[in-house]
């Protein structure tokens, strides 16, 4: 370790990454961020000064190496210097996930020993201080957007720029000793400490290094091309591993330019405005897009329905192949630039998405209709396959390979294995150093040399070299007769329905499977109002025998397909109930990134489970929520209960 | 100190205890009805001061003799300082008081960003010739508004909606604009009609927590009625209450929450 090649060139830490992009991007955008309506833009020798104010401010206040300190907002881009000016001071950034509630946050930074943190409201301040009892390291809060806070006690409060003023006027005091810092650092640092959300048990401290991010970054910088002309949005939780890397890693790196939307309901109207080279989003995000775009089309014109739907269905069949530089003939590549100048064009540019060189989704599978459609329209999205413990780099889909069943092939400088259990493993320079303080989780996960533990089930397609993920590996079990359970796989087929928000399966060790569906209320709402249901609230709403009906014939649909498939056609509905609450992560039920929490679920809903397997046609649910400020309430209901015909499998039948 | 005017002890700092305005016995009738019968008090400069009663108490009636849109026929008011006479719409628009409708009065055709550009208007200096020519002034005045505005925006958390036409917004973010529309002329007393009626928890929640901010960043002063009580005796500095036209109690919450007159008013006492 230390000995590759970015030490030569002066490029193994971020604050040096940092002074090399004030000299050779000077007057390039770094950063954009939208205020008052207007875009404000740093450049890099701005960024760069801003940053040193802020690490000299920090300096002054007492903020020593090898401490931690946490940040705590959404997107902004003092917040990200903030984390690049810790690491200066050779501090080590906690960024945490902005909308926990003060009970999980007290956790991590408790567990995470923070002495400092920048929050970016009053909001978060407030979180804060209603914990700082319980954080004996706490020293030090400061804030960004001062509004409301003018009459707290400020002795160990203060506003970000008064820190940079502070750093300002005591800039020659510091500047050896800063400068000494910034040259000590090495590959071997802690560059960032980031939370995994854990659907299990507490959030693990995923230590990065130095080395570990620089090489994910740089890595992935060659592999796609990223220069300093591209441009991105984040929007994306600063806590988590992605959006470290692409906002920070691979922005220091190649030195393109990061906008930070001006509120995160303004995103869509942001990302217009942005028109990112670069994007990346979880699959709900495009799935939210074409929803929307689906709802609004149906407003229009009869005319414009049908030029839409003609030039969609054209380009479902041809735009994939034009994308991947497949031969057609002239007339449908006349038909495809018509059809840009129409339709596809126009669309991308109100989705923001016009000028999109690489897009990625990852995080969950993608719909494969989804996914097809946002391709066929001629946007590069990819598919990506990473963890925090991997820097995020495991797999990825090169440009001409993309395919909606497969996450890829091993990233640049990857390894990947498949043990005797069908799990997955990968080894790469940019595989985590440890987790916090937990040797025995770390041990757990990584062995001796240095492989990882995806958790994931899957197989390398031996034709192609492309990896297939089937489901968690603890969650793969069997149902009684033996045959493979996925409840993953199942759930995100269900998902797939823009009706279904999110799905549960259950069937470990049962004789059939059963499902917890959730409706997605925009979805579902727009089409009660086409179709004249009324409703007083989500529960009526998911309760409504219209609604029930629309479900089963999803639920039946998934049957059908599942049945085609041999391995996985024990894993077919038999029997289902819609939920009368939406699962939320304030009640534990998903993780921050929106991923069932089975034990919890299990836990909360016995009683539903029970039900679906012991024949009974309804059951009375009553279950506690937590509001957003923290209070609790609960929610009762009684709910149906629906039997679903199951398919015989496929192959089964032609054997007979 | 997040919890502000909630806890007893606690005294805003932005009260310096001079007077912005004082009301003095004043009397309002509607040919035979008297709204309003011998009612004095006073606003202080920078305090939230609101006006409780029960229903036909003449709470807004009062309201509108304090912005000067009804003429008392008998008492005076004074206003920073000076007696004001009866005045004409216009001079009432510039006197640097601005309020809010119990039912909302916007442009609802005009997305958000038009309707808080209205509030400006009284500030406006360049004639109609050169707004429509958009020259030189002109443009340089524009900007400077919409930068206000943008700050409104900002502030309200409306960043959102900024474009979003009015009547397609829901009902507590017409609210909001509606203040914000209030705020744009820039006013040294706000009075806020009825600011939290219909609205579910989370959006008085939300309102409140406005009302406190403005009067602690802009240092205005804030006149408002309400019906919940809750919220009046939260984030108000001094009440008033009415009742039948009359002022029954006038103090801090705590001194009108156990005022006898104020719990017979609104625990229904017989009248005679």
């Amino acid at each position: 370790m230390g000995e590759n090649k970015w030490v030569a060139e002066g490029r193994d830490t971020f604050p040096k990454l940092l002074a090399l992009n004030a000299q050779r991007f000077a007057d390039r955008p770094a950063s954009r961020e939208k205020m008052y309506g207007i875009w404000a833009t740093h450049t890099w020798s701005q960024v760069n000064e801003e940053t040193r104010a802020i690490a000299t401010g920090l300096m002054e206040l007492g903020l020593k190496q090898g401490e931690r300190l946490a940040i705590v907002g959404s997107n902004r881009p003092p917040l990200y210097w903030s984390m690049v000016a810790a690491q200066m001071i050779g501090a080590t950034p906690v960024p945490v996930y902005q909308d926990s509630v003060a009970e999980e946050m007290v956790y991590v930074l408790e567990h995470a020993e923070v002495t400092f943190a920048i929050a970016e409201n009053q909001e978060q301040v407030d979180k804060l201080m209603s914990i700082q009892d319980r954080l004996p390291h706490l020293r030090y809060i400061i804030y960004r957007d001062p509004r409301g806070l003018r009459n707290y006690d400020h002795s160990t409060l203060s506003a970000l720029h008064k820190v940079q003023e502070l750093g300002r006027e005591t800039a020659s005091k510091h500047q050896a000793e800063l400068e000494q810092s910034i040259a000590n650092g090495n590959a071997d640092d802690v560059c960032v400490m980031l939370y995994t959300s854990g659907t299990t048990g507490n959030p693990k401290g995923v230590i990065l290094t130095n080395e570990n991010v620089v090489f994910a970054a740089a890595s992935s910088v060659e592999f796609e091309g990223l220069k300093e002309t591209d441009e991105t949005l984040a929007y994306l939780p600063m806590a988590w591993v992605g959006d470290f890397i692409f906002s920070i890693g691979q922005s220091y790196y190649s030195g393109f330019c990061v906008a930070c939307p001006e509120s995160p309901d303004t995103m869509m109207a942001d990302l217009r405005e942005i028109g990112p080279t670069y994007f990346f989003a979880p699959p709900a995000i495009f799935e939210n897009l074409l929803t929307s775009l689906t709802i609004r089309m149906e407003d229009a014109p009869r005319w414009m329905q049908r030029l839409f739907k003609h030039y969609i269905a054209f380009a479902k069949e041809n735009g994939g192949k034009i994308l991947d530089g497949e031969s057609v003939s002239f007339g449908t590549k006349l038909k495809y630039w018509l059809g840009n100048i129409f339709i596809y064009g126009p669309l991308k540019n109100t989705l923001g998405l016009s000028r999109v060189r690489k897009g990625y989704t990852a995080g969950e599978a993608i719909g494969p209709e989804i996914f097809a459609f946002y391709r066929s329209l001629g946007i590069n999205l990819k598919q990506l396959y990473g963890q925090t413990e991997a820097s995020v780099f495991v797999t990825i889909q090169p440009d001409g390979e993309v395919r909606d069943d497969t996450v890829g092939i091993a990233s640049p400088g990857v390894e990947l294995k498949v043990d005797d259990d069908g799990k997955v493993w990968y080894r790469s320079p940019g595989v985590f150093r440890e987790y916090y303080k937990e040797p025995e989780k770390t041990a757990e996960t990584k062995d001796a040399e240095g492989w990882v533990d995806t958790g994931d089930a899957g197989f390398i397609e031996k034709d192609t070299g492309h990896l297939r993920i089937i489901d968690r590996a603890k969650d793969v079990g069997k149902m009684a007769d033996g045959s493979l359970f996925a409840p993953k796989y199942v759930e995100n087929k269900l998902k797939f329905y823009p009706n279904i928000y999110m799905a549960v399966v259950h069937g470990d060790g049962k004789d059939t499977c059963t499902a917890f569906v959730n409706i997605d209320l925009g979805a579902v709402g727009n089409w009660a109002e086409r179709n004249n249901v009324a409703y007083a609230s989500y529960q009526e709403l998911a309760g409504h025998p219209k609604v029930y009906q629309m479900i089963q014939d999803h639920v039946e649909e998934v049957n059908a397909s599942l049945a085609q498939d041999e391995m996985l056609s024990g894993c077919q509905i038999s029997r289902f109930l819609v939920l009368h609450k939406q699962l939320d992560a304030d009640d534990g039920e998903l993780t921050r990134t929106m991923k069932v929490r089975r034990p919890t679920v299990n836990e909360r809903y016995a009683p539903l489970i029970d039900a679906l397997y012991d024949g009974s046609k309804e059951v009375f649910a009553d279950t506690e929520v937590t509001y957003e400020d923290g209070r609790k309430g609960s929610i009762s209901a009684t709910l149906e209960i629906r039997d679903v015909k199951t398919m015989p499998t496929i192959s089964k039948v032609a054997a007979e | 100190m997040p919890d502000g005017a909630a806890d007893a002890s606690y005294v805003n700092p932005r009260v310096t205890g001079e007077t912005m305005m004082d009301i003095k016995n004043i009397v309002l009738r509607f040919g035979g009805v008297t709204a309003i019968k011998d009612v004095s008090f006073d606003i202080l400069k920078g305090e939230i001061r609101a006006i409780i009663g029960p229903n036909g108490a003449g709470k807004s009636s009062m309201l509108n003799v304090i912005n000067g849109f009804y003429h008392p026929q008998e008492g005076e008011i004074w206003f920073n300082g000076k007696k004001r006479g009866p005045m004409k719409p216009h001079q009432i628009a510039k006197q640097g008081i601005s309020r809010t409708f119990q039912n909302i009065a916007l442009f609802t055709g005009m997305s958000t960003l038009d309707n808080i550009m209205t509030g400006r208007l009284t500030r406006m200096k360049v004639n109609m010739l050169m707004q429509a020519l958009w020259y030189g002034p002109a443009e340089r005045e524009e900007n400077e508004h919409r930068a206000v505005v943008e700050k409104i925006i900002d502030f309200l958390e409306i960043q959102a909606i900024r474009k979003t036409p009015v009547g397609r917004l829901p009902y507590g973010l017409q609210k909001r604009v509606e203040l914000g529309r209030a705020l744009a002329a820039e006013p040294d007393l706000l009075l806020l009609d009825e600011p939290m009626a219909g609205m579910n928890v989370e959006e008085k929640e939300d309102m409140c927590r406005f009302i406190l901010d403005v009067n602690d960043e802009f240092g205005t002063t804030i006149a408002l009625i309400e019906h919940d009580m809750g919220v009046v005796m939260d984030i108000a500095d001094r009440v008033v209450v009415l009742d039948y036209g009359q002022k029954i109690g006038d103090g801090t919450p705590d001194e009108v929450r156990n005022n006898q007159n104020v719990i017979d008013a609104y625990l229904g006492v017989s009248h005679d």
